[in-house]
């Protein structure tokens, strides 16, 4: 398996198959917005665009969330800390575009602070008038938050449970912080009325379908990242501090450096996914770093399987589409048990996920066909290989 | 300090421990235990349930700081007790723990793979490529341990003995100068027991190796220096004839 | 001079006292002021709201209070006052009786205008002064404290002579001295005085009093006042300390009647509940429940509805926790990310159904009157609802404690967290001790649920508040152990109380959280945790 040429092993029958569906969306669904006549049966609506660029978004997230428990066994539960503080240096960005157009058409400041009687721009807002500057924020926010963190906690070799809760700790102290005033984020109503996007109508259909073609992009090329990531030595390494840390530390490998290392690849993920989303949905606030968000946005890996990342983008697809479907009608009270039994389904009956179930009942097929064609050929095996556990 | 720099200086030892205690919540599991190998030795250690054996390896696997004494390596030159687990895992020791770990979800060539000595940062193993050479000492170290047709198996699916071999195999794929060998044939059969006493002989006789083991008929077999532990420090040390006809020994072995 | 002045005033008032004792109607303060009241002036009636007030005579408190509502009538012609009473009768003020006669055409409400009022409110507080009842006589020497209203003073002397109540009499001293302190004609050796009775009382009220004294104060009294301030100010200082103390402890109370139920769950059986907090609101829906059904159908059972919700509580929740460890958790057992992911679920599922049942706002839950009011000790306020939930933690916890140490359960559980293999070998049935371990986690936090309905709102989203602040908690005491968790929550209570005045309560309480953050890097098993090579594995 190692052997093979690099590029095989990052594009497998499965990854192949997502990207080709995620190109296709990324070019029918612009196409049909754009180009049929409203009325056609092939005509997407506008709304359509943005549902379905919200969901690339919790896809991207839900990659990210994947790449560190599913390969590393790192369950953050603060993950939407990371996606709201790209989102956050995103909407100041956009903010920032306003400009002269605001409610007091102060040509600096954005509005909030002028209601506030702020009379100068705080030193974190330098800089967000830039595209440039803000999307490089984007990816540092959030990284150095995760490399802060991860630093102290993975040298500490706080892990399990208690990893999982003092990220849910981090993200509800980020949840206060930004809804005070005077932190500089436009408090509890955050960051909205964004006008324009490099000089582009944030409204416009032509935009909105290019924000979700960007995102396909984004989706795409983080895919590839995170492939490229577990299909090699490194990959393989994490997979060994997964089932087995301490046997991965006497090997000699130092195990906070990859965890460190990939715990900040995936906040810069998810901030990517944050910075993607806001644009899309015209607001950034304080409830985005709710924990809750956080955990619901792990069941959407646990529901696609986890340690699979295709499962992880089409668990964020299925679970986001059934929300939408459920809390736009007469079903919104019981949308809520609806989540709640995923989380509890899920964990007792589908452990693997989706695709992980899938996989494992391909895997139980070819097993048997190898065995029909050499019969007896190796005594002692059968024993179907251990479940992953969850890292203790 | 200057014992100990003296110490340092004169001592000719692969592993020299002096006076290690390690307490848990008042419970001494090693108490002032002292003692040395030397390159090239194969030394048994034995001794009844909570006698210290695993603490002492936690010791020099870096895994509990000694709240007492001194850990050497090579000569003198490697202070242990100041480095941790992967420092010391570089220098060159390795280790079996008594419940067979190995990479379950990895397949047995992908378990060496990982083990086998190579630059363990996070750059190196992202852009990382197989070599000739690397598959051939794969193959050389799965021949040594007889697991060579279960190459591409996965780890998780072997039998207990296959993952203490396999286990041993990546001991060997590290290439370390010292093996801590923790109940090997726990759970082994008669054969495989024999079979490992045999593998682990062979390994003898290019590393030094420490074999922690309940299995008298096992120890017997190695035909080695022995030594008996109790309480947390070293209660007799000598042949095994030696040891098990010992007095104290005996007195401890059967609770008189 | 003003000693003179007063004997005179205070002879005066207790011939009056006599006087309208022996119920004799010769003109007396009391009638001259009624005699005012008809001239419809302000100034007038000011004077005799004043007169009447510290007249002594029992027509005036129902004469006050019927100026106050506008139904204070009076007959220019006649000289007459009279008092309307809510029934439209006419009463004489001077006698008290009602009046039969046919009412004077030239009939009209006595006026009153803001000034007015002010000195109503005054003569309301003298009168209190005298009122029966020695909680409200304590009230309004207070209030007469604050206001410092010379016009009092006679009545607050009177009063004076006649406390017998050591706690009453001396707020009175105190009001008497404020007035004195405040007044022009008073001596220095009597301000003087006044400075130290009103230092000896030393709270925030006082401390403003004495800095407030006008720029041409003698010297001496100007010295007498510094020290004295300083003084309170370190006294002030103390009972700040205190009473951060008070709330910390308060704070931490509730934090570890949260964070219990878990340090069972969590703690000793490993098990990462995250409906925790649900297991809580369920408790404070339980006591909201009962105290419907005794508003409805037994009112006079209110005072009683905590006793009644408290076992309810408990039996609901544990019943509830035992069908969740027995559906859902005994199938995640060693798999602790998966029960959090579980257990999440369950929390979901159960704020739903309770915004289903009874709606998604806040229900109002009542505090019984022995919970409601509050008391003075020393410099500081201590409210009934928090006294009791001091003391119901404590009750609490060292029930737990006897419990896990003493019976035949508590023993068994302690035997299966420590060796679940050697204690099934011993004949206990491990999985019963689970679902009863996880119950009783839960049954407390039911009791936690009936006692935070006291002081915080109940709506479907009461536990989400108390989960992370509980687990912050139970991981920086350290797992396994109620000890830790004690100690725990009290340094997280009154270490965010301490940090509040400096940092505003967000800010503390994000501190807070960094702290931990901080702390469980440097010590992952928390302050009191096991160490050892068992704990590793």
């Amino acid at each position: 398996m190692m052997t093979s040429h690099p590029l095989i092993r990052l594009l497998d029958r499965g990854s192949t198959l997502f990207l080709v569906l995620l190109a296709a969306f990324a070019i029918a669904i612009p196409v049909s917005n754009l180009l049929m006549p409203e009325g056609s049966a092939l005509h997407l609506s506008t709304y359509f665009v943005a549902l379905f660029g919200k969901y690339v978004c919790y896809g991207l997230l839900a990659l990210s969330i994947d790449l560190i428990w599913g390969y590393v066994g790192i369950l953050s539960l603060g993950h939407g800390a990371f996606f709201a503080l790209g989102g956050y240096a995103m909407g100041m960005y956009l903010m920032r575009q306003i400009g002269t157009r605001g409610v007091y058409a102060n040509p600096i400041l954005p509005d909030f602070m002028v209601f506030l009687n702020w009379s100068e721009l705080p030193f974190f807002w330098y800089g967000f008038n830039s595209f440039a500057y803000a999307m490089l924020m984007v990816l540092l926010v959030p990284g150095l938050l995760a490399f802060v963190f991860g630093w102290f906690a993975f040298r500490s070799r706080v892990t399990g449970v208690y990893l999982s809760i003092i990220t849910q700790a981090m993200t509800y102290a980020l949840l206060l912080g930004f809804f005070r005033n005077n932190f500089g984020f436009g408090g509890n109503n955050g960051l909205t009325d964004f006008k324009d996007i490099l000089g582009f109508n944030v409204q416009a259909e032509g935009t909105r379908n290019a924000l979700l073609v960007t995102s396909c992009i984004a989706l795409a090329v983080c895919f590839l990242i995170c492939r490229a990531i577990v299909t090699s030595k490194f990959g393989k390494v994490l997979i060994g501090i997964r089932d087995a840390e301490s046997r991965t530390r006497f090997l000699g490998y130092r195990v906070e450096a990859y965890k460190l290392f990939v715990f900040t690849v995936s906040a810069c993920m998810a901030g990517v996914a944050g910075a993607l989303y806001v644009p899309q949905v015209g607001i950034i606030n304080p409830g985005e770093f709710a924990p809750g968000n956080s955990i619901e946005a792990v069941i959407w890996v646990a529901v696609g399987g986890r340690g699979t990342l295709t499962g992880a983008v089409l668990g964020a697809f299925v679970v986001n589409y059934a929300k939408t479907f459920f809390t736009s009608g007469a079903l919104a009270p019981y949308w809520l048990f609806m989540l709640g039994g995923l989380f509890i389904g899920t964990t007792l009956f589908l452990p693997r996920g989706i695709i992980g179930t899938y996989n494992n009942w391909r895997a139980g097929h070819a097993d048997k066909a190898e065995a029909k064609a050499a019969e007896g050929a190796s005594a002692g095996g059968g024993a179907s290989p251990a479940q992953p556990s969850a890292a203790e | 300090m200057a014992t100990v720099q003296a110490d340092r200086k004169t001592t000719s030892s692969l592993l020299y421990l002096d006076g290690i205690s390690v307490s848990f919540d008042g419970f001494k599991a090693l108490n002032e235990l002292s003692f040395i190998v030397e390159p090239g030795e194969m030394r048994a250690i034995i001794g009844p349930n909570g006698a210290g054996k695993t603490t002492m390896m936690d010791v020099i696997t870096g895994k509990t700081r000694p709240d007492e004494g001194d850990v050497f390596f090579e000569e003198g030159k490697y202070d242990l007790s100041k480095l941790d687990e992967t420092e010391i895992a570089t220098l060159g020791i390795g280790r079996k723990f008594q419940k067979p770990t190995v990479f379950e979800m990895h397949t047995v060539e992908d378990n060496l793979q990982l083990s086998l000595k190579n630059d363990r940062s996070v750059k190196a193993t992202l852009f990382w490529q197989s070599s000739a050479e690397q598959e051939a000492r794969i193959d050389q170290v799965l021949d040594i341990v007889r697991l060579k047709h279960l190459r591409a198996r996965v780890a998780g699916s072997l039998s207990h003995g296959q993952k203490q071999w396999l286990e041993i195999a990546m001991l060997l794929a590290q290439d370390p100068k010292l093996l801590l060998v923790d109940e090997p044939v726990a759970g082994m059969t008669d054969v495989e027991t024999m079979q490992t006493a045999e593998l682990l002989r062979e390994i003898n006789k290019t590393k030094t190796v420490v074999v922690v083991e309940h299995d008298m008929a096992f120890v017997r077999e190695l035909g080695v220096k022995v030594t008996c532990l109790h309480e947390g420090s070293v209660l007799a040390e000598g042949s095994i004839d030696q040891v098990s006809t010992n007095d104290r020994v005996v007195e401890v072995y059967l609770g008189r | 001079m003003g000693k003179f002045r007063d004997r005179i005033l205070a002879i005066v008032f207790a011939i009056g006292l006599i006087v309208s004792a022996a119920g004799l109607a010769h003109a007396g303060p009391y009638e001259d002021a009624l005699e005012k009241l008809t001239t419809d002036d302000y100034a007038d009636t000011a004077d005799a709201v004043t007169a009447v007030a510290t007249s002594g005579n029992p027509m005036a408190a129902p004469l006050i209070a019927a100026l106050q509502d506008g139904r204070l009538q009076f007959s220019a012609k006649d000289k007459k006052v009279f008092i309307k009473t809510v029934d439209d009768k006419l009463i004489d003020a001077e006698t008290g009786k009602p009046f039969d006669g046919a009412p004077p055409d030239d009939l009209d409400a006595v006026r009153v205008n803001n000034r007015l009022r002010g000195v109503i409110d005054a003569a309301n507080g003298a009168l209190t002064l005298m009122a029966p009842d020695a909680a409200k006589r304590y009230e309004s020497a207070q209030a007469v404290f604050k206001s410092r209203d010379a016009a009092v003073l006679p009545a607050v002397e009177k009063a004076l002579e006649a406390e017998k109540i050591p706690r009453v009499k001396k707020v009175l001293t105190e009001a008497r001295a404020a007035i004195l302190l405040g007044a022009d004609d008073t001596s220095p050796a009597d301000k003087i005085a006044a400075i130290n009775i009103i230092r000896d009382r030393g709270d925030q009220d006082s401390l403003a009093l004495i800095e407030s004294l006008p720029a041409d104060t003698p010297a001496e009294v100007r010295a007498a006042a510094t020290a004295a301030s300083a003084q309170i100010q370190r006294n002030l200082a103390i009972w700040n300390t205190v009473q951060n103390l008070w709330y910390g402890l308060s704070l931490g109370s509730v934090l570890l009647l949260a964070a219990i139920g878990l340090a069972i769950t969590f703690g000793v059986m490993g098990v990462i509940n995250m409906a925790h907090g649900e297991m809580v609101m369920l408790g404070a829906y339980v006591t909201y429940v009962v105290q419907e059904i005794i508003r409805t159908r037994y009112p006079g059972l209110f005072d009683y509805s905590l006793a009644i919700a408290l076992p309810l509580a408990f039996i609901f929740s544990a019943a509830v926790g035992i069908a969740i460890e027995r559906s859902v958790i005994r199938f995640l057992y060693g798999r602790p990310l998966e029960t959090l992911l579980a257990t999440w679920g369950i929390s979901l599922v159960l704020q739903q159904a309770v915004r289903v049942a009874f709606g998604p706002t806040n229900k109002e839950v009542g505090n019984p009157s022995w919970m409601s009011g509050a008391f003075d000790l020393g410099g500081i306020l201590i409210t009934y609802n928090r006294m009791w939930i001091i003391l119901f933690t404590g009750i609490v916890f060292a029930a737990l404690l006897a419990m896990l140490r003493f019976t035949r359960l508590g023993l068994e559980m302690r035997a299966v967290t420590q060796n679940r293999q050697m204690a099934a070998a011993v004949g206990i049935r491990t999985a019963r001790i689970d679902a009863l371990t996880f119950g009783l986690g839960s049954g407390i936090a039911g009791l936690a649920g009936v006692a935070l309905s006291q002081i915080d709102n109940v709506s479907p989203n009461l536990g989400q508040g108390y989960i992370i602040d509980s687990f912050m908690v139970v991981v920086f005491g350290g797992v396994g152990n109620l000890w830790g968790t004690l100690v725990g929550a009290l340094t997280l209570g009154i270490a965010n109380k301490f940090l509040e005045p400096f940092a505003g309560a967000v800010l503390a309480k994000i501190a807070i959280l960094v702290f931990i953050i901080l702390f469980i890097q440097k010590r992952p098993r928390g302050m009191f945790a096991l160490k050892g090579r068992a704990i590793e594995a």
